[in-house]
């Protein structure tokens, strides 16, 4: 065939030049760019030169040295309820799929009950468990469970609920197959779950898992009601002896930003590590 | 593969007899096992032919114990699969016990089931270095030649999904070898591959079969069965119709059904 194609082509008339392709003009789509960047560059001269934002106060405190303890605190209290919340949701996870119908109910209740009260109360529950339990082990609850402690163990009770329901969303995306294949190898239970299902269950678990980092990062603002002096809280008991409110509320929405953008950069570091071996990745 | 040192003499190469006994499988409401008797002599490998439905996926998955039979016994090597029998009464075997009677038993699957987020030589040492205890570096040389001898030995450090679907199954083989197995079980191995695929994944299961470990092989591939099966058996509604040499029962089939079967797949 191409080489009655050839023949015809030599006795063909010149060939015709390069045909170039213009695109649509999309009047509208520019007229809609423009003014949008009009509105925001609007927006943004109106927050510089608003005397009211008090942008000096907001340099003067960024560092300081409380806002800094507190956001040291925001930023462990993070890293600890998201691990410990995440090792019993992976142990909530693995009871909730096991073969035994009792383990089954309670890891269903767990998550049930915890997901039905909102995290506020669950901290004030905790804040006053002394009432229902004045001693623990021989020790007054009080002196026990400061309120650093409240907060880590509400918070992580709380995160755990959720973070079941990701860990068992991300174990049952894997195929059946791997689990037969391992089984047949004779790979122990152990074995296959950590070595087999949970890699690969990864891939699911890592986006709503950074969603919940970063949720968590934020909530963990809730901790100022029972007076943890985190990032949030630190620049309250500035503002309540200085009055500058929106400055200070300012100094902890950018810190905020700013964690949440480096947790979004390594959450795409993470993403591309458990996605090796797939196609596409290298 | 023999050079490799067994730590477990009764895990050896040493090649393994199958006997199913009034095997008997439901599924719900469905029947899929009717009353199955095979005896497979060490050394022999037996093709399962049947059309699709017939029950001969499920067989193969009870000898190694991935189904649970509702009736009768399955024995490799004179032991029960999966159960411990004390008078009259069987006792299922606890989890550690199955998994260990697995090692000395290989299976292949239709779809490969390569461990996609680990390499090809990971994906081989994984099972005797966990299951077995073998020193990673002795598993990794063992590995290394088993590669060599399906015939991939630049892959070593490739992923699965770099692989083309024979490469893959001829990795899931020698990942099954790897165990040392005397038995071989392989749940339609070509089935998933494009047909210019099929011919290197036989070729090595051709190999093996002379190299005289036992298998069972449920398969598509009458070719291969006339080629290399000692015993074809053919199945048909989770009963065996008919079993006997590839030359009786490919040939000269004596009942209807398995000639209405081969007149349609020759």
């Amino acid at each position: 065939m191409s080489a009655t194609l050839v023949k015809t082509a030599s006795t063909a008339p010149p060939a015709e030049p390069a045909l170039r392709v213009v695109p649509t003009r999309r009047a509208g789509q520019w007229a809609a760019a423009g003014l949008v960047i009009v509105l925001l560059a609007l927006g943004l001269v109106s927050v510089v030169r608003n005397k009211a934002f008090q942008w000096d106060v907001v340099a003067e405190y960024f560092t300081s040295a409380s806002v800094l303890r507190g956001l040291g605190l925001t930023l462990w209290l993070t890293a600890l309820v998201m691990a410990l919340g995440f090792v019993l949701g992976t142990l909530l996870a693995v009871l909730r799929l096991s073969a035994n119908p009792v383990l089954r109910a309670v890891s269903w209740g767990y998550v049930w009950f915890f997901r039905s009260t909102p995290i506020l109360v669950q901290l004030l529950f905790w804040f006053n468990i002394g009432v229902l339990y004045p001693q623990i082990l021989g020790v007054n609850t009080v002196n026990l469970l400061g309120p650093v402690a409240v907060a880590v163990i509400g918070l992580t009770l709380h995160e755990a609920a959720y973070a079941a329901e990701v860990v068992r969303g991300g174990i049952l995306s894997v195929d059946r197959g791997q689990i037969e294949a391992a089984q047949s190898l004779g790979l122990g239970r152990w074995r296959r779950l950590s070595r087999i299902v949970l890699p690969q269950a990864m891939r699911a678990i890592v986006p709503p898992a950074g969603n919940m980092l970063i949720g968590t990062l934020k909530g963990t603002s809730i901790v100022s009601v029972i007076a943890v002096q985190d990032l949030l809280y630190s620049t309250q008991l500035v503002y309540h002896r200085t009055y500058e409110i929106i400055p200070l509320l300012l100094v902890a929405t950018l810190w905020y930003v700013a964690v949440t953008s480096v947790l979004g950069i390594g959450q795409h570091y993470v993403e591309r590590h458990y996605a090796r071996g797939t196609a596409g990745a290298r | 593969m023999s050079s490799v040192t067994t730590a477990d003499p009764a895990a050896g190469t040493a090649t393994a007899k199958v006997e199913i006994r009034s095997v008997h499988k439901h599924f719900g409401p469905l029947h899929v096992l009717r009353g199955i008797d095979l005896d497979i002599r060490a050394g022999e490998v037996t093709v399962v032919l049947g059309p699709s439905g017939s029950g001969k996926s499920t067989l193969l998955r009870t000898v190694n114990h991935l189904e649970k039979v509702d009736g009768g016994t399955v024995s490799v090597d004179g032991v029960l699969v999966g159960y411990r029998r004390s008078g009259n009464k069987l006792y299922e075997l606890r989890e550690r016990e199955i998994l260990k009677q697995r090692t000395r038993i290989g299976f292949v699957f239709q779809n490969f089931h390569l461990f996609p987020h680990l390499t090809v030589l990971e994906n081989i040492v994984e099972a005797p270095v966990s299951a077995l205890k073998r020193p990673r570096k002795e598993a990794e040389a063992a590995a290394r030649s088993l590669l060599e001898r399906v015939g991939l030995a630049d892959k070593a450090e490739a992923y699965p999904k770099q692989l083309s679907g024979g490469q893959q199954q001829r990795v899931a083989i020698a990942r099954a070898l790897a165990l040392e197995p005397g038995l071989l079980l392989f749940d339609e191995p070509t089935s998933a591959l494009d047909p210019e695929l099929v011919g290197e994944v036989l070729d090595v299961i051709k190999d093996l079969a002379a190299s005289g470990t036992t298998m069972i092989v449920v398969t598509h591939e009458i070719g291969f069965a006339r080629e290399v099966a000692d015993t074809v058996v053919f199945m048909d509604e989770g009963r065996i119709v008919e079993q006997g040499p590839p030359a009786e029962v490919l040939d000269s089939p004596r009942h209807e059904r398995t000639r209405a079967f081969l007149s349609k797949v020759l």
